[in-house]
This record gives C-alpha cells, structure tokens and sequence, in this order.
C-alpha cells in the first residue's frame, strides 16, 4: 500500500499566522509558526496518522492541505498539481478530491438545514457531479453507504444523536466522491460507546472507495488501530516518521518515547511497575520556539548540539525510519493498546 | 496549623463502621416541560480514606449529577431527590441545613469540575482566587492568605509561583489552569475529592502530570477521592474500585482488578471490547450497536437491554436488581453469569 501511487506530495510546507499589535495602526511583531516546515506523501487508499500536543499545528496543516488556508511558503501537491496556488475553476475542481470530516458534530452542521440539504450542498457547488434531477437519490444513496436511514433526509440535525451527526458529516465529505479525505479528531466527541462503530465505518468506507485518509487524533491507539504510517508533531514540525509498528514499537524521538509511555494502559495488572516518561513544564510558544531543537526544553537527552544545530527529519543510524533527534535511539516504551 | 473552623464542623469524626463517603440509593430527577428527566436511579457507592473510586461511564448517564448532589449543589428545583441519603462520616448532609451544609461544600468535601477551564474567573488573578477560600474559609489576612496561595501553586508544580501569582488565568496554558483549579479544591485540605473528568480536555503528556499530581496528593493526605471519567486507561492506571453507570443506574460494581479480567456487565464488556488492540489491527473493532438511551423514555425491564448481545425475554419486562456476585463485586444484569463466563 505504501508504495502505491502518490496521490499528496506536500514539501516544506510553512504556515505562519502574523501577530499584530496597537488596534488602530497594526503592526506585526512577530508570527506564530503554526507549521514551520512540514513534509509528506500520501498514496492512495493509505492512512496517515498525525498525532502531538493541543497546539502542534495539526488543525492548520489540514486547513492549508484543503486549501482554506494559504501556505505562507511550500507545496501541496494533489497529483502532481498545486493547490496552494490555484485558483478559480482549477482550485474548485482539485477541492473536489480532498473533503474533510470535523471534530465537532455538534457545531459543525449547519442547525437549520436538513440532512438532505447538508449532505447534498457539495453539489450545488459542483453542479457536474449530480444534475439536479439526480440529487435526492444521490443523497440517500450516501445516507445508506454510511449507516444512516434514506427516509431520514428531511429530518434537522439536532434530531441525531452525535455519533449520527458524525455520519451526517461524513456522507458529506463523500458526496464528492473524493480520493483523500482530511479527518480532524473524527471521533473525540463522541461517546466511548459509539466511537467503534464510526471507526468502523471509516475502515469500511476507506476499503470501499479506495480512499486515503489523513487522520488527526489525540487518541493514540486509535491512531494505531486505522494508521498505515504516524507523523509525530512537535510545534509546527514532524519529528519522527515512520510505519504505525515502527512508530509505536520503535520510537527513536524522545518526544515519541514521552507521548506513548504518557498513554495509560487499559490493564491494571502490573500498573505499579511500567515505565513512564512524564514530561516537566509545557511546550513553548509557537511564536518564540526554541533554537535548534525544538524539543529541547524538555528533554532529557538535550545537549550543547541541540541549541546550536536543527536535527533534520532523516533516517539515522540504528533507525530504520525518520526522526529528528540528534540522540535519535530507538527504545520500546510501552505496548500500548 | 491555627484552630479552624473545619474543628466545629456539625460531621464528627467518629463514624463507626460507616464509609467516609456513602451515597445510597440515591434518585435525582429533573422535572422539566418535556416530562422527568430520571437521571439518577438508586446509585449507591462508597469510598474510604486513601481510597480511589472511579466512575465510569456513558454520556448522560448520571456520574455528574450524582457528585452534584454529593456537593449540593443542584438548582433544586428543577431537580429534586425523591429518595436516598448521602452520608459522610455517617451523617445524612441531604438533612443537613443549609447552613451546615456549607460548612461540608468546599472544605470538607471538594469538587474539581468538568469544565474547569471555564470556571475561573478570567477578572481576577489567579493569586486572589486561590487565596480567596482562606480569606472567606479560615478568616486569614490578604498578605497571609496570599502567601498560602503561593504555596498551593508550589505544591501542584506550578513553576515560578511566586512571579505567577499576579498572573491572570488567560496567561496559563489548560494544562496550569487544570492544576490551579486543583490547587483550589485541595486548600482546605479535604477529607473526600471529586474529581469530574479532570483531564479530558487535556493532552496525554499533561494528563499524566495531573494523574501523577493527584496520585501524590492524595498519598500525602489520605482523602478518599473519586475519579469521574470515561477513560479506561485512566481507570486501569490509578482506580481501586470501580462503578459503571448506564442510564442512571450502576450497572457493575467491581475491583479494579476484577472488572478487567473479567467483566460481569454486558455493557462493561462491550466497553473493554471495543478499545483498539495491536493484534486486532486491520479487523473491525468490536462496537455496541445502537445508541444511547433516551432518559425522557427509558428501555423496560433492563435499560441496556435494546443493544444488549445476551438479551433474554425477562430483560425487556424485568429491572434488574444490583445481584450481588461476591463482597465487593455486583452486577445489574440478569445474565451475569454468562458475561461472566465469556459465552456470548
Ligand atoms: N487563525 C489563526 N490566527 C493566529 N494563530 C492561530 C490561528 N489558527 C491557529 N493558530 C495558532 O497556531 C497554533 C497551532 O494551532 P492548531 O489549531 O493547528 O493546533 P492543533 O495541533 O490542531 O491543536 P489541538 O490539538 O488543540 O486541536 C496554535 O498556537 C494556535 O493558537
Ligand atoms: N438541569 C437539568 N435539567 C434537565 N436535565 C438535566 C439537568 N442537568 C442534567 N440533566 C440530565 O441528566 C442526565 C445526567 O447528566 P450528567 O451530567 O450527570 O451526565 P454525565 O454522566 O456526567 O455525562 P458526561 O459524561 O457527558 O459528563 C443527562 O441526561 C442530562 O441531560
Ligand atoms: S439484563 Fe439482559 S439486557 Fe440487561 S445487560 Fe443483562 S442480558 Fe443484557
Ligand atoms: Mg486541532
Ligand atoms: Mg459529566
């Protein structure tokens, strides 16, 4: 799977948000660095998991990947083709192969229109794909394909529960019929109960469609569970990665390390004896990250080298896939989940 | 530490052999115009000095409404409680006065809520609203309950406490606001902590600072505390006894121990079952069918029993009770036996 076609190339990807000051006559001060230099491929029918702390910059890299916001500098490439630069009708076609599943399915619909609507929006905007003649049966079809009754079409979204709304959402990205579809914590609103079938119907669909996701959670076994490759993030840049067993039996990133030996284990026996790695103070600020290693605030491993020289994301030795560590060391923390 | 006013509180210190905490079939409804909302059914739990209790489950299912009525702090009406009794050290605070009661809320009993981020006040410092439960509670003097306040952000490893105590509560991250509004509730140094989904808001590296923060403290003092939460890592990692509810009602009651290798609830089964496991990867996770039960119209018989794998006739007229499966461990389901042998 992994050395199936490229469908996303993305390379040196920026992302900076300009801090402003004085109300009346701003001026720019600095910039947050939400994502400072990210690069990845994605090939078809592949699940990239993107995981790191509330802040890493994951939910902007998604909004530049789906052209709602624009790179302050790099590419994505969707087959071959930039969609950071297009514009107009070029910009509008290259949307139509890249959709995305929120975090929300309580804010994210819109309350005063009804499933059909909502799950048929996509084609007023892309009149071709669905004549309008055709659009109810489209519409019901994607209600079907994602679990949800055909009758309901009419019905508002605050007349489904959340893990409903949620296959409201994605009946939505898939109106399209789209080749990568962008999932942002996908499933952390939702009930523990519920989360397992809207996981299950992201695999199934995934299998379907031979769609490729890139899929954000904070949940990390869940990640494990529907990822092919994880990138780990750490303020605004990828340090480690690699396949989902290489990342998760064999992390070299000391962040890596402290993020899954963080993650508790759902089995008590033995809980007095694992290994964990907690971490002292807080990430610094986006705006003002450290010098070299932007890790090194925190790490345990940081010598004179990691304030003076930025460790590349490359495979390094001992390692059979890319961190950024200038101590990169693999090390099995923890078997999580 | 000078004489308090914790020393002439109405709850004594003789108790017998009552837990330190007992909440005991306890109902809290809602009547509201949409009809009444029964959001607590006959809940009992307990918890001990030094003691871990962790409740679990389902969204709606009652575990906030329930530590509500423990702090008494529900807007009664619309609710109301038409039965049950809380008792700490033996003593029913549901017949307590008002006045009495207050002197429990906040000094003897403390509550770390669910929305903690939210329930600072974003006006004043946080060195002001710490200090202020020794101004209001133990009638201390500005500099010295300062002072206190400082300590307290010491103690739950806020960094540079003593620069950070003018510090607005905008100017921390959630994770430092999080251990602010713990450095709250453990001021008066109480004898039982609720804690409402401390962590869920936050990240797993920060997550694991909180639990390993309250894990300390509660070494240190020996307060019973109580975990509301519906992360089974969590659970598994630091809980002595758990509760599971559904639909307002404990479903399981279990050791730790117990519940994990061998769940006596369907619906505990089904939640252990459908956490992603490495040699799973690829299959379908296990997932419990349906949704959540609507509390306006709660299921007959057994509320579970619409999504329930081990559904009988009898589950669809019949309550059933809590059955007791040994001292410590109880499951309200009719079909106990079979979830408990694995057989589906
Ligand atoms: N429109 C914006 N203007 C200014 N700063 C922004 C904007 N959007 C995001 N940021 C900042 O960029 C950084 C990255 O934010 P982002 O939302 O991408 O993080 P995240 O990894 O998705 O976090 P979470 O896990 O909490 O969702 C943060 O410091 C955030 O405050
Ligand atoms: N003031 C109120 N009026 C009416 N219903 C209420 C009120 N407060 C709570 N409820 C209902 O009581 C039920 C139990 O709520 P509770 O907050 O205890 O759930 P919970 O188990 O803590 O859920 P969560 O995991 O989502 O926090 C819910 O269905 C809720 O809608
Ligand atoms: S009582 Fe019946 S319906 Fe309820 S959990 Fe047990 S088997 Fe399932
Ligand atoms: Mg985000
Ligand atoms: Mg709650």
């Amino acid at each position: 799977m992994v050395n199936g076609d490229r469908i996303l190339e993305v390379r040196d990807l920026v992302k900076h948000f300009p801090l402003t000051q004085g109300i009346l006559f701003k001026r720019q001060i600095g910039a947050i660095k939400a994502v400072d230099g990210v690069s990845f491929d994605l090939h078809k029918g592949e699940t990239l998991g993107i995981v790191g702390e509330s802040g890493c910059g994951k939910s902007t890299l998604a909004k530049v990947l789906m052209a709602l916001e624009r790179p302050t500098s790099g590419s994505v490439l969707i087959n071959g083709r930039d969609i950071g630069r297009a514009k107009g009708a070029e910009l509008k076609r290259m949307r139509r192969n890249i959709q995305m599943v929120m975090q929300d399915p309580y804010t994210s619909l819109n309350p005063r229109m009804t499933v059909g609507d909502i799950v048929g929006e996509p084609f007023e905007i892309h009149t071709e794909v669905a004549p309008k003649g055709d659009r109810r049966k489209k519409v019901q079809e994607l209600l079907d394909v994602v679990g949800l009754n055909p009758d309901h079409i009419n019905r508002y979204p605050h007349q489904f529960s959340g893990g409903q709304r949620q296959r409201i959402g994605i009946a939505r990205g898939l109106a399209l019929q789209p080749e990568i579809i962008v999932c942002d914590e996908p499933v952390s609103a939702l009930d523990v109960s519920i989360q397992a079938q809207v996981i299950n119907l992201l695999e199934r669909l995934q299998n379907e469609f031979d769609l490729a996701y890139i899929f954000i959670a904070h949940d990390l076994s869940v990640v494990r569970h529907i990822s092919d490759r994880v990138g780990v993030m750490y303020l605004g840049k990828f340090v480690e990665l690699g396949k989902d067993t290489e990342i998760y039996d064999k992390p070299a990133h000391p962040y890596t390390q402290a993020l899954l030996s963080a993650v508790p284990v759902p089995d008590p026996e033995g809980r007095e004896q694992r290994e964990r790695i907690i971490l002292q103070g807080d990430p610094p600020s986006p705006a003002n990250p450290p010098s070299g290693c932007r890790f090194r605030t925190r790490c345990w491993k940081a010598q004179e080298i990691c304030a003076e020289e930025e460790p590349l994301l490359q495979i390094r030795p001992g390692t059979g896939h890319e961190s950024a560590c200038h101590f990169a060391e693999t090390h099995d923390v923890v078997h999580i989940g | 530490m000078k004489k308090t006013s914790a020393d002439v509180l109405p709850v004594e210190g003789v108790y017998g052999d009552e837990p330190l905490l007992a909440v005991d079939d306890l109902h809290v409804e809602f009547r509201t115009r949409a009809g009444i909302v029964r959001a607590v059914n006959g809940v009992s739990y307990t918890v001990n000095p030094g003691e871990t209790l962790a409740v679990l489950g389902e969204s709606g299912s009652g575990k906030s409404v329930t530590a509500q009525a423990i702090m008494g702090i529900l807007d009664m009406p619309p609710a109301h409680i038409p039965h049950g009794e809380i008792r700490f050290k033996g003593t029913d605070l549901l017949k307590l006065s008002e006045e009495a009661r207050t002197q429990v809320r906040g000094q003897r009993i403390a509550m770390i809520f669910q929305d903690a981020l939210s329930a600072l006040n974003p006006v004043f410092t946080v060195g002001w609203q710490i200090s202020e439960m020794f101004r209001v509670h133990r009638g201390m003097s500005k500099a010295d309950a300062m002072k206190k306040a400082v300590e307290l952000m010491d103690r739950v490893r806020i960094p540079a406490a003593r620069q950070r105590v003018n510090d607005y509560p905008h100017q921390f991250s959630g994770g430092m606001r999080q251990r602010i509004m713990i450095a709250m509730s453990i001021a008066l140094d109480p004898e039982v902590l609720i804690a409402d989904e401390p962590t869920t808001a936050l990240d797993v590296t920060v997550q694991a600072q909180i639990m390993d923060l309250l894990a300390d403290l509660q070494r240190e003092s020996q307060m019973g505390l109580i975990l509301i939460t519906h992360d089974l890592g969590v659970v598994a990692d630091v809980a002595d006894k758990i509760a599971v509810m559904y639909a307002g009602r404990i479903v399981e009651r279990a050791s730790v121990h117990d519940i994990y290798r061998a769940p006596a609830h369907p619906y505990t089964k089904g939640l252990l079952e459908s956490i992603p496991r490495v040699d799973l990867k690829g299959q379908d996770l296990y997932a419990i069918k349906g949704l959540p039960p609507n509390l306006l119209e709660l299921p007959t018989g057994c509320a579970f029993h619409p999504r329930c794998p081990y559904r009988q006739d009898n589950c669809v007229t019949d309550v059933p009770p809590l059955y007791q499966i040994s001292g410590t461990r109880g499951s309200a389901c009719h079909y106990w036996r079979e979830v408990l042998d694995g057989e589906r």
